[in-house]
């Protein structure tokens, strides 16, 4: 698999949509988790329609589409967040190891360890940073205090903010700035060890250079981690996917590699969309 | 024309201008006097003796010792009780019944007593704990300031438990935590500064409370801090000395009045420092 250097240029990739650098083809690994015939409901609302869709193993799987077109949706499937509301439903499968994800039978929390999530709006907890990372590693493990401080230090160095914080790990988490609280978040999911991460729009509020730390940042996760990342940015999933998934109207529209997508769509509406005609 | 619009605009502004400080100043001038005559006379009559000795027949040296003393239990113990229900019932319209059928009845209830004159609560509590247990006791007082102090702590705790955003529970829960957790390590530890506000508020007002006091602790002359038999209390002690028609006792209901107004004004505003902080 050939990774581009060029992903990280952004400037160069936000040039215009004919010099987009949109990652070089790359064989798709096998599905680490299958979606087939998901429909999701709020209430009577019908958000998602017969959804069809591989996210391959250790990539990255964007998700593009306008707004309302059921991309955040989408992820709220994949970890079941959206059980944690009372008459929104999913119907289909979600297959991840042999286990359909959306059963009623599923325990949630051992789910929720395997399928972690990075929301829109940084989310440190009222804490100290140390124990912003501690607190989801001691809802699955106990560990000993050097051990949990390995895993720290682990966490943080993967999500790149270990040289920031590693001199005040006892500060409180809300003292950092807006990108580093971010990559703070990215570390507390993966110091539980997940499989797969979810980011739902994980740059939206972040300025530019904290956005290019980000993206750098999931390229880096991709080696271990099966990554789903749903944007308004299509440089953004050009620059950071493997594959793109096109949603319109609670409807997968096409799914194709970044480049493909990107360049040859198939569909007349992805091609709309993707030129700046609606969004 | 547009002149003589004008005109009168200017002076209807100035007419609604002249109401309004009017009624500002009659406010600030009647709560003013209240404050100075309670100062002049408080001041007066205070002497470490208030502290130090308890209440005496007229004509002979006597202080608020036994009233101060019963004040402190029955507040304290009332808001040791009162605030864990409170907290429990707050936590369950804010987390787990927001829009259901009993939620609503619940928060309907609870707002109803908050404004529910006192006295209602001191003849309930005499019904239930006076009459049939044989007479007025310590306990009955401290049940009938911890009624008081539930819906307080009801409203602020669903009001600051209101004010996290969802998504901070999206990430708690995104790790794998179960809701109890949720709620205690997270929720709370955010609300916490709101939640204590809320408490001093509530002490602040049972404080200050006679009427529920009348018909359930009674009020003592002698020394006792025995919760099962009559107590002395501050607001008890004010009542009966101010109606008396010996001065030194008439001083000491001053001396007392003082005592429970610095107080609550104090409660007051280390409540307002600790809500700040927290913004």
């Amino acid at each position: 698999m050939s990774l581009s250097t060029e992903t990280q240029n952004a400037t160069g990739a936000a040039k215009s949509f004919g010099g987009m650098q949109a990652r070089s083809d790359a064989a798709l690994n096998s599905a680490r988790i299958a979606i087939s015939n998901l429909d999701f409901f709020y209430g009577d609302n019908r958000a998602l329609k017969g959804i069809n869709l591989d996210l391959p193993d250790r990539q990255v799987s964007g998700v593009i589409g306008p707004s309302g077109c059921g991309k955040s949706t989408l992820l709220r499937v994949l970890n079941r967040m959206y059980s944690l509301y009372p008459g929104q439903r999913a119907t289909g499968e979600v297959m991840m190891d042999g286990e359909n994800i959306i059963a009623d039978s599923m325990d949630l929390n051992a789910l929720r360890a395997r399928i972690g999530m990075v929301f829109q709006k940084p989310t440190p907890f009222p804490m100290t940073i140390y124990e912003n990372i501690a607190f989801g590693i001691r809802l699955h493990e106990k560990l000993s205090k050097s051990e949990m401080g390995e895993r720290i230090e682990w966490a943080l160095t993967r999500a790149a903010i270990w040289d920031e914080v590693k001199d005040r790990l006892d500060r409180s988490a809300l003292s950092l700035s807006g990108g580093q609280q971010q990559r703070l978040c990215i570390a507390r999911t993966i110091a539980v060890r997940p499989e797969v991460i979810l980011f739902d729009e994980p740059t939206s509020a972040l300025d530019p250079i904290s956005t290019l730390k980000i993206e750098e940042l999931i390229d880096e996760l991709k080696r271990d981690f099966t990554i789903a990342i749903v944007t308004h940015n299509m440089q953004q999933a050009a620059r950071c996917a493997d594959q793109v998934a096109f949603f319109y109207l609670g409807e997968l529209i096409e799914v194709a590699p970044a480049a493909q997508l990107f360049t040859a769509p198939k569909h007349p509406k992805t091609q709309e969309y993707i030129t700046g005609r609606f969004g | 024309m547009a002149a003589r619009l004008g005109q009168r605009r200017k002076w209807a502004d100035r007419i609604m201008r002249a109401l309004c400080i009017s009624a500002t100043v009659i406010g600030l001038v009647l709560l003013a006097s209240i404050l100075a005559t309670l100062f002049y006379r408080g001041f007066e009559a205070m002497s470490l003796r208030v502290f130090t000795h308890i209440t005496a027949p007229p004509g002979s040296e006597g202080g608020l010792l036994n009233a101060i003393v019963g004040s402190l239990i029955q507040s304290l113990l009332g808001t040791a009780i009162g605030t864990p229900i409170g907290m429990l019932v707050g936590t369950y319209l804010a987390e787990y019944a927001k829009n259901s059928w009993l939620g609503n009845a619940v928060r309907f209830v609870s707002d109803i007593l908050l404004s529910a004159p006192s006295i209602l609560i001191g003849l309930f509590v005499y019904q239930i704990l006076v009459l049939p247990f044989g007479g007025f006791s310590g306990w009955a007082g401290v049940a009938a300031l911890a009624i008081i102090v539930i819906p307080i702590v009801v409203r602020t705790t669903e009001d600051m438990l209101q004010l996290i955003p969802n998504t901070l529970r999206e990430a708690v829960v995104g790790l794998g935590a179960p809701k109890w957790k949720m709620i205690i390590l997270i929720c709370w530890r955010s609300a916490i500064a709101g939640i204590i506000t809320g408490v001093l508020l509530a002490v602040a007002r049972v404080a200050g409370e006679t009427a529920p006091l009348l018909f359930t602790s009674l009020g003592n002359n002698a020394w006792s801090t025995d919760l099962s038999k009559p107590i002395a209390s501050l607001p008890v002690a004010i009542y009966s000395f101010a109606g008396s028609p010996f001065e030194d006792w008439i001083a000491l209901a001053w001396a007392g009045a003082l005592l429970i107004t610095l107080g609550v004004l104090g409660l007051n505003i280390l409540a307002r420092t600790l809500l700040r902080s927290r913004i």
